[in-house]
Order: structure tokens, then sequence, then C-alpha cells
């Protein structure tokens, strides 16, 4: 077997996702080779150099794939990927955007989100916003997957000392083109790889009101997260959706606050190691999933928090 | 311009399904089944771009067994023109979607076609991607803004880090993600002209595609439940139990 995982970076330096996805390599067992595409980005190839089990570095540093857009990137990936028996990207907004390109191209299908491996053909995925866990089995000469990084302990980023080769040629489809970026800014821990999370929904009114929520986070050293219910009423941005169809985080500790608990929410933090839930409505759901209730109203809840910690 | 929009026909999103007993499918039976929310979204879209004078007709795609018409008549009362459906009773992975619409785009010559980001039903966020790929043209994804602006489409996407703007040559393929727009309600006058607006039916065999799943299922079953909690009677005794029993902070 020989594995080919695409790193996520973001030119600059390697994102933690990479280091769940080559864990998800070493369960399938064979060669690991990391490909790491971009533009200015050979700190990112020396930095995957030394991720545990990783063989060999492949750098593909170009101004096509400075920002990652999907036709440039996949057909990059489906030229070398000839030679593996695996292709595997997290499942980011980035690795779900360019690897079904992929996968089309190479004819084969792509397994989504996996969150176990069972051998290297047959894989566990969750469906129906995680109320149902499939095992899928594949024919495919090439399998091409996206890997859900709470399934999978990241491996140590040291102790590997891979070859770095350089990839040459260019793929620029010509047919996008990148225009500008928003992006958030925030001191606080990266919400799928913090060890705390506090997240809030539309009980919390407004958006001034989620400062209650930053000044708890600060003092846990904790991310903030939302519902969608509060990101579609203007209350926070997309990036802070937890869910089915935002982000998956298993933290140590959630603290859901004004949430009620929909399956699409439960889907992105109910494999958190400790919940707590603090709500006005003692029948809400998600007290259902919570190992610590608290019936209150988050208004007197959440400043008495903070003061006790 | 022409937009092609496809719809599929998924488990309303208010219900909890649950494995067979046997671990060899979801219970389906007697289960409300609805237009995929994100595919509403696509639909609304094209509506919209119609209505502002961008496009000039609205075609509705749907592929599945015969209740997808179901599906193609909410679009048609949301707005779109005509429907398509591709009837076979065959499960269909999303690369044979992709095939199959990939055939259709070459037969109807679209410049814009709009598709949910991802099924509710089976997560794969993959369709409008592989449609993308195989028709050769670009592709932005998780839209959440967008403008036509000539032989060009301007997009804004959510991703993990915030909003990225994509400027694509049409024609293009574009996923929505859920603040794209509010679908409108179809009224019900609207909900009764839909039901006389043309609605065409292919099969597979058609369109030259072999449907054929490549991924089998083995076993389905239920998430690891977790297990019960207790309710705390005040914030001082969830710090305490968050320090000394969970040992958590
Ligand atoms: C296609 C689709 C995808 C979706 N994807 C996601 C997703 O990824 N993530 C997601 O979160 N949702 C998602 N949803 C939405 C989901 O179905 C729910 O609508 C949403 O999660 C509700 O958010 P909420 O809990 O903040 O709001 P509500 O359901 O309105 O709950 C607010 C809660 O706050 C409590 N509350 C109010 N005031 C106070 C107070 N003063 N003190 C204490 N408690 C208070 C109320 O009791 C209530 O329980 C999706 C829906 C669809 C259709
Ligand atoms: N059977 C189908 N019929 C029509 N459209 C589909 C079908 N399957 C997938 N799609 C489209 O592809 C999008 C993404 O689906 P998926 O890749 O399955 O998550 C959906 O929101 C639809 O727009």
């Amino acid at each position: 077997m020989s594995i080919l995982v695409i790193a996520e970076h973001d030119n600059a330096s390697l994102k933690g996702a990479t280091l769940s996805t080559v864990a998800a390599a070493k369960a399938i067992g064979g060669d690991i080779a990391v490909l790491v595409a971009g533009s200015g980005c050979q700190a990112v190839a020396d930095a995957a150099a030394k991720i545990e089990g990783v063989g060999k570095v492949l750098l593909a540093d170009d101004a096509a794939y400075g920002h990652q857009l999907a036709e440039n990137l996949a057909a990059l990936v489906v030229d070398l990927a000839k030679g593996y028996t695996h292709v595997l990207a997290s499942a980011t907004t980035t690795g779900k955007n360019f690897m079904p390109r992929v996968a089309a191209l190479l004819d084969v299908a792509q397994i989504s989100e996996i969150i176990s491996v069972e051998s290297a053909d047959t894989f566990k995925r969750p469906i129906y916003a995680g109320n149902v866990i499939a095992t899928v089995q594949s024919a495919d000469p090439i399998k091409v997957i996206t890997v859900r990084a709470t399934g999978f302990d990241p491996v140590a980023a040291e102790g590997g000392s891979a070859a770095v080769e350089s990839v040459s040629g260019s793929h620029n489809a010509g047919v996008s083109e990148f225009v500008k970026e928003e992006l958030a800014k925030s001191d606080r821990p990266e919400l799928t790889a913090a060890k705390i999370v506090v997240s809030g929904g539309r009980g919390m009114q407004n958006g001034d009101n989620f400062k209650l929520l930053y000044e708890l986070a600060d003092k846990l050293g904790a991310a903030v997260g939302a519902s969608r219910a509060a990101v579609d009423a203007g209350f926070v941005p997309n990036d802070m959706q937890v869910g089915q169809t935002g982000k998956i985080v298993a933290p140590d500790l959630y603290i859901a606050v004004g949430i009620s608990g929909a399956i699409q929410h439960l889907a992105g933090m109910k494999d958190s190691k400790v919940i707590v839930a603090i709500n006005k409505d003692e029948d809400a759901p998600i007290f259902q999933v919570a190992d610590y209730g608290l019936v209150a109203d988050l208004f007197d809840a959440v400043p008495a928090l903070d003061k006790l910690l | 311009m022409k937009i092609l929009v496809a719809v599929k026909r998924v488990v309303d999103y208010n219900v909890k399904v649950r494995p067979k007993a046997d671990g060899s499918g979801v219970d389906l039976n007697n289960v409300k089944m609805s237009i995929n929310p994100f595919c509403e979204i696509a639909v609304e879209e094209a509506v919209r771009l119609k209505e502002k004078g961008v496009a000039t007709e609205v075609v509705a795609v749907s592929l599945g067994d015969k209740a997808s018409q179901e599906q193609i008549r909410t679009a048609l009362a949301l707005g779109a023109d005509r429907g398509v459906l591709v009837e076979t009773s065959e499960e269909l992975q999303p690369l044979a979607v992709a095939k199959l619409l990939k055939a259709l785009v070459d037969k109807e010559q679209p410049q814009l076609i709009i598709l949910g980001k991802q099924s509710i039903d089976g997560d794969n966020n993959q369709t409008g991607q592989m449609l993308a790929a195989l028709a050769g043209i670009a592709q932005a994804t998780f839209a959440s803004e967008l403008v036509v602006d000539g032989d060009k489409v301007q997009v804004t996407r959510e991703i993990d880090g915030g909003l990225q703007t994509l400027s694509l040559t049409l024609p293009a393929v574009v996923t929505t993600d859920l603040r794209l727009n509010e679908p409108r309600y179809a009224s019900l006058p609207n909900i009764m002209k839909a039901k006389k607006k043309p609605l065409e039916t292919l099969s597979p065999a058609d369109l030259g595609v072999d449907v054929a799943p490549r991924l089998k299922t083995v076993k389905v079953e239920p998430p690891a439940e977790r297990k019960a909690g207790i309710k705390v009677e005040s914030v001082e005794q969830l710090v305490e139990k968050l320090k000394n029993e969970a040992k958590v902070i």
C-alpha cells in the first residue's frame, strides 16, 4: 500500500488536521507521502518532513496553487495519484472542495469524512447528521478519502526526517481566479483544535452579548463556537458554526449556552468528552446529551460562572 | 442565460432516522420526505436571478425514483420553469449522479449549474465538485453570495477561516451554503400552476450512463450512546463537578 496525504496549510504553517489525516493513513498501513501544494510554502514542506511516520514529502510550489483553487489542485493531485493506492485529505472546506474533483477525474468514488479504518478498503463514516454510522467498502483501484479529524488522534508533529522532493510543472486551468479573502482574526485557539469550546445560540439574543462568552472563554483558554441560528441572525460570523453543516468539534469540554440541541447541532459536538448545557428550558433536547445540565437564565449563569473561575 | 438546478429528494431534516435492527439499512418506512434544504436554496437563487433578468430559464432536475417528481414540482412551484426527472430505482451514488448531470449539461447547455453543497441524508458533499470536474469547468462551493457579471460569476464562499471570494468563467458550477438566501414559501396559486409546467422523464440509459454503485454498504449501526448525565442545582455545583469529578477545568 502507498498512501498520498494532501497537507492542509496556509502557505506559512501546517495545520493540525494534517496530523489526524496522517494518523488515518497509518491506520491503513503502508508508505506515506505528503504533498504540500501551495505558493511560497517551503516552510510547510519542512514541517511535513518532520511528521512521525512520513516517508517522503512532495513539494509543488507554484502561484497556481497559492489559494488552493480546486481546479488546479485537483489536476496536480490526479497527475500524482496514479502511483498510489490511497489519496487522503482532511475533511476541511479545502479538502471537501478539491477532493471530489480528484475522485471524478480518476473515475472512482470518494469516501467522505471517515471516522475509522476497518481495513485497507473498508471504512466507517457518519450519515444522516451522525444518527447512523455506515461501514462502506470500496472496490476502486484508488481510494479517494476525506478524513474527519475528530476520528483520529493526531500523530506526533516531530520525530520524522523525510526527504523533500520538488514536483515540477504547473497546472493552471485558467477558469477561476482568487479575488479576496476575509479571514477571522482571533487570539483564541482554533475551534477545531481547542481543548475547551464555549458555544452560544439564539438564546444569546445579539452579537454584543457574545462578549459574555468571549470573557468566559478567555478565562478557560477556550474557543468560541455558535449554532446556525446565531450565525444566521448575524450575531457571529459563519466560521463559528458548529454542526452537521459547519465544523465538527470534539473537545474535552463543550459548554452549550442558549442552544436548544437540534440534531444538526448535536452532529457537530456530541463526541465531546464532557458536555455542559446552560438553558432556561428544562425540556431542551441539549440536556439529553449533556453530562451536566444547568436549568437557568444564561444572563445570570454565565456571569456567575465567570466569577467563580 | 439558462440555469440548471439539481434537487434531491431526502428524508425531512426534522426526522431522526434510525438504522434497521439487522443493520442492512436505514428505516425509511412512513418517513416524511422533502426537498434537500440546500437544494431549496439553490432553486431560490436561480429564481431570483431570473426575476432580476439575469437568467432566462430555470430547469430543475432530480434523479431517483418516480416519487422525486414531488421535489421537482416543489421547485416548479418556487418558480422554476420546467423539470427533468432521470428516473431509476437503483441506488445512485454521487459519481453516478455527477455523470448523469454531466450528460444533461451537455444536452441543455446551461451557463450556470447550481447544486446544494450537501445532501442531508448521505452527507457526501461531492456531487457539484464531481460534475464540475467531469464537465471541465470551474466551481465555487459553499456559496454565500453570487453575482453574475457578463461571462463571469463572482462567488463568496464560506470557508473554515472566514470568507473567500472567487471569480469564475462561465459556464460554472456553484454549490449553496445556508446563508446564500432564505427560500420563499410556495403560494397556493403557484403550487397549482406548477402542476401544469412541463416535466420530462428520462432514464440513465437514455443518457448513456452506467450508474452501478462503487461503494458497498457493509452495514449500518447507531452511533455510540452517551451515558445519561445529571442536572446540577447551581453554578457552584457545576464548577465543583467540572473540577473534581470531570477534571476538565
Ligand atoms: C440543512 C440544515 C443544516 C443545518 N446545519 C446546522 C449546523 O451545522 N449547526 C447548527 O447549529 N444548526 C444547524 N441547523 C439548524 C438547526 O436545525 C437549528 O435550527 C439550530 O441549531 C437552532 O439553533 P439554536 O439552538 O441556537 O436556536 P433555538 O433552537 O431557537 O434555541 C435557543 C435556545 O436558547 C434557550 N434560551 C433562550 N433564552 C435563554 C436564556 N436567557 N437563558 C438560557 N437559555 C435561553 C431556549 O430555551 C432555546 O432552547 C441546520 C438546519 C438545516 C435545515
Ligand atoms: N439524486 C439527486 N438528484 C438531484 N440532485 C442531486 C442528487 N444527488 C445529489 N444531488 C445534488 O448534489 C448536491 C450535493 O449532494 P451530495 O454530493 O450527495 O452531498 C445536492 O444538494 C443536489 O443539488
